[in-house]
């Protein structure tokens, strides 16, 4: 009775693409309602896009700076899409963050006589079970006395910054650096431990292509950037995590765990592990994104006193990301990417026009309420055709918006 | 012009739909249907859920536009554009889920977007003065200045109802206005709708409870598969005649119940003591036993610990005392999924609560707990999506579920076809014990004549079933036992043939058995 006409596979790849298109939609009335500002402090909005434009992606350089900014939100926002799907709001990506850097790092430091490769992947291990506990610690609390996981996650961001000072300032301090106004920050680690830049050789045929653009490098694309492999790593986690979501028991009986927990139950799934796994993934991703920090670019754990010292804020733009890819891990990786590009691009921005580079927060503050918002327009249009199509992505923020809510009543 | 109510509002003579359509993507939802209300009538829309009567109406109040058709009021044709159109017209429509503020008292909620008389200060006085009138001219017993949290669900109806009326509402559409009632409050709220038509206004009875349509109105318009099959005059019509007038073929209020070999005890519950979700007794050492084969139905006031005795037997609940077994093995304060284990499988009275995951699609809510098991998965994670699909296939052409297809989001499904995939998922197991807790509230006819077919059958196959219903009608016809709850108690425990009404009337009030049978 239901088979597939063409004329129903137009409407299906149309719907499709309507679906994304409230998304870009938002992005766009976003930067449409912060050129307002810009006009407030008297700066072109048009000329002032095109320097972050320009910043984000108008050079090889910039371009792979963007990518560099891009991986730790990815890595967040991919353990945010499992946490978010499993009805567990984590604001800790800060924290698990730090957590799985200290590890990372200190694993970095200690195993130095183990060849590099093997030190990589014991560094990234550790990254990840530091972060998974970290975060494990509000899922348990959560999952068994009911403590409203926003606000312990938050708090545990403190504890983590405080003891990376502590530790940064203490054990773990540079040997180099000790003496009276040092920096607190660990020693550098090997060279064989660190993760390889990345780099691609265009063929020749788009090389040509690129020259007769403008295009100034040399064949060996992103070679004289800091793009580094945590970039492959990071894409290979979201499509792992994109499986494990939607082609495993164990991302399924998440996924109804965040939908419907009294049904959950009723069925016989154990609900506390899951709000347990769901924030352990999550923070073993977060966790990743900082050792990779440390490993792939800064080749030690440095901080300014804040968490924003060492993340970068990664931790709570990876939560926008993963909003704003639809909590689908494969989604972050295009969200991921447009996000470091805002920051990179604001960076040029603040250079060419004088315009503080925090203008670029709000542009992310506009960007998540009109995502949110989209989802009405796109949620009433599946309302529409509710009968003909399983509908898939007009619930993508349900999960985000609602569910915290439900869940707290 | 026509005359005036005593609310003073305009009367609505006679309000016609003539040949309205209305088509969703896919489905035709009403097809040319003709329809018509007139001063001082009740007349009932009868039909399946799914049939279109919800849809009609609201394209009457505004919520949707027909496709085709057109609606005459008082033989002038209107257009209704929205719910703000339909009340200017005089058209008020009682939903199912109420929507009141808690917070706000009577007045407030009933003022609450009026415009005030006063401008911009609060004419709450004079609110309540008109509440009072109008409370008294229609019995609806509402005192305007109490916060609306406190009321009881026949109240906050009663509130409903007068905020329609208090906007002018001269022809109110009632919206299966008994369905969270007790009897005690039906027949109140027959008695305001009878007063209601006898001044005049014109009410539109929506309902799928053969009894209730009977009792209040005048005439019956039975709607199927969107189409109107006829408009009868309710004097003369009978139950049977409207059941299958709704289903479309001839339809059984009654079943054979065939003798079937009876095995051993497989659920015994002993002494069990629980609390309530208030942190009450909700339990009070309570004994039974239920043997394969035999239906054990649990009949009693909704609220009198059979939610609790359910869900202590599933393993939801922790228990204050006493012990439960399964096929004689101890399962006391076992974990759900060991419960299951061992052959329990549980239909809950809240389905979209507790039956389903709402968002997920009908293949992946028919394996919520198999979906572990083989064939749904391969190489040990893996979920096997086209054995899950085809094991949903089978599902949906053996159970008659109407669905567009396995991977449409169950929500999208009506109330009957959800409880008969709930069903389809927890008699695929083979159940040694079911526990069937409401099994057909909210379903239509049809799907409950399907859903006790299954119930029989399974008792047939030797599965000892535990049924727990407020539909005394449903117990009668299932059960070879009825046990009384009251208070977390059994009052008694009776064989389901030949049942002394008033004797189950009694315990149910609270009377144990043996003082009824001295009484008699």
């Amino acid at each position: 009775m239901f088979f597939s006409s063409p004329n129903q596979t137009i409407r299906k790849a149309f719907n499709r693409i309507f679906d994304t298109t409230p998304l870009l939609i938002s992005l766009v009335a976003a930067l449409v309602v912060a050129s307002v500002l810009l006009i407030a402090m008297s700066t072109d909005p048009l000329q002032a896009y095109r320097s972050m434009l320009n910043g984000a992606v108008g050079t090889e350089n910039a371009f792979a700076e963007t990518l560099v900014k891009a991986i730790p939100i990815l890595f967040v926002a991919v353990g945010i899409c499992v946490a978010f799907r499993g009805g567990v709001i984590n604001i800790g990506g800060e924290g698990q963050m730090i957590a799985g850097a200290l590890a990372g790092v200190s694993v970095a430091l200690i195993a130095t006589s183990l060849p590099g490769p093997l030190i990589i992947l014991f560094s990234l291990t550790a990254g990840f079970v530091a972060g998974a506990l970290y975060a494990g610690i509000a899922g348990f609390l959560k999952a068994y006395f009911n403590v409203n996981e926003i606000l312990s996650t938050i708090m545990l961001n403190q504890i983590a910054v405080q003891s990376m000072n502590y530790l940064l300032n203490g054990v773990l301090l540079d040997p180099t650096e000790a003496g009276t106004n040092h920096i607190p920050k660990t020693a550098k680690i090997l060279a064989e431990a660190q993760l390889p830049r990345f780099s691609i050789t265009l063929p020749d045929a788009i090389y040509g292509a690129l020259q007769g653009l403008g295009f100034a490098g040399t064949p060996e694309l992103f070679a004289r950037t800091r793009l580094h492999y945590g970039m492959i790593i990071a894409i290979l986690l979201a499509v792992i995590i994109y499986m494990l979501l939607w082609r495993t028991t164990i991302g399924y009986r998440i996924r109804a765990v965040g939908e419907n927990e009294n049904a959950s139950r009723y069925a016989g799934i154990h609900v506390p592990r899951q709000i347990i796994l769901a924030m352990f993934i999550a923070g073993g991703c977060a966790g990743l994104a900082g050792v990779v920090q440390v490993l792939g670019l800064q080749y030690r754990l440095q901080t300014d006193g804040s968490a924003t010292g060492f993340t970068a804020n990664a931790g709570f733009n990876g939560i926008v990301a993963a909003l704003f890819g639809g909590l689908n891990p494969l989604g972050a990786i295009p969200a991921s990417a447009v996000f470091g590009g805002l920051l990179v691009g604001a960076q040029k921005m603040q250079r060419d026009m004088g315009v503080p580079a925090a203008l670029i927060t709000a542009v992310n503050g506009l960007i998540v309420i009109f995502t949110v918002s989209s989802q009405m327009f796109a949620r009433r249009r599946a309302r529409r055709r509710a009968a003909n199509e399983p509908p898939r992505s007009e619930r993508v923020l349900d999960a985000a918006v609602n569910t915290p809510m439900e869940q707290q009543t | 012009m026509s005359a005036t109510l005593p609310t003073g509002h305009r009367r609505i003579d006679q309000l016609e739909m003539r040949g309205i359509v209305k088509r969703f993507p896919g489905v035709l939802a009403v097809d040319h249907v003709d329809f018509d209300v007139c001063s001082g009538e009740i007349h009932a829309l009868l039909g399946e859920n799914g049939a279109g009567k919800s849809t009609l109406m609201k394209m009457l109040y505004g919520l949707y536009q027909q496709d085709e058709g057109v609606v005459r009021l008082n033989n002038a044709e209107v257009r209704i554009r929205s719910p703000h159109d339909a009340i200017q017209n005089g058209v008020g429509m009682i939903h199912q889920h109420f929507m009141l503020v808690p917070s706000l008292t009577v007045a407030e909620n009933i003022a609450l977007g009026m415009k005030s008389s006063r401008g911009w200060r609060l004419d709450l006085d004079l609110v309540s003065k008109r509440i009072r009138e109008l409370s008294e001219r229609y019995n609806l017993k509402v005192e305007p200045d109490i916060p609306t949290w406190q009321l009881a669900v026949g109240e906050q109806q009663r509130v409903e109802i007068l905020r329609a009326l208090y906007r002018g509402a001269a022809l109110l559409i009632l919206d299966e206005p008994t369905a969270v009632l007790t009897p005690q409050e039906v027949d109140d709220l027959f008695v305001i709708l009878k007063k209601m038509t006898a001044d005049g206004h014109a009410l539109i009875f929506i309902s799928h409870k053969l009894h209730e349509v009977l009792a209040i109105s005048q005439r019956v318009t039975v709607l199927r598969d969107g189409r109107r099959v006829d408009t009868i005059p309710t004097e003369g019509a009978t139950r049977l005649k409207l059941a299958e007038m709704m289903v479309g073929r001839p339809v059984v209020l009654e079943y054979e119940r065939p003798e079937v070999t009876v095995y051993s005890d497989r659920l015994q519950v002993r002494n069990v003591s629980a609390l309530n979700d208030r942190g009450e007794v909700g339990l009070r050492e309570l004994s039974l036993s239920v043997a394969g084969g035999e239906i054990v139905g649990v009949a009693g006031v909704s609220g009198n610990g059979q939610h609790e005795m359910a869900q202590v037997i599933a393993g939801l609940r922790p228990l204050t005392g006493g012990k439960i077994e399964i096929n004689g093995q101890d399962v006391t304060g076992r974990s759900p999924s060991v419960v299951r284990k061992m052959g329990v499988a549980y239909i809950p009275e809240e389905r979209m609560i507790d039956g389903v995951v709402k968002d997920f699609t009908v293949a992946e809510n028919l394996v919520l707990h198999d979906h572990g098991r083989k064939p749904f998965v391969s190489q040990r994670i893996f979920m096997n999506f086209k054995a899950i699909r085809d094991a949903c296939q089978e599902a949906i052409r053996a159970y008659e579920i109407k669905t567009p297809g396995p991977d449409v989001p169950i929500k999208n499904l009506s109330g009957g076809n959800i409880q008969k995939l709930v069903l389809a998922r927890e008699l695929a197991r083979q159940p040694q014990l079911l526990i069937a807790a409401q099994p057909t509230r909210g379903v239509d006819i049809g799907a409950t004549e399907y859903i006790h077919r299954q119930l029989l059958k399974e008792r047939a196959r030797g599965t000892a079933i535990l049924l727990i219903s407020e539909d005394l009608d449903e117990i009668r016809a299932l059960s070879d036992r009825i046990v009384v709850m009251y208070e977390g108690q059994i009052m008694g425990i009776v064989p389901g043939k030949d049942v002394n009404i008033r004797q189950l009337g009694a315990m149910m009030a609270g009377t144990p058995l043996d003082k009824v049978a001295e009484m008699s």
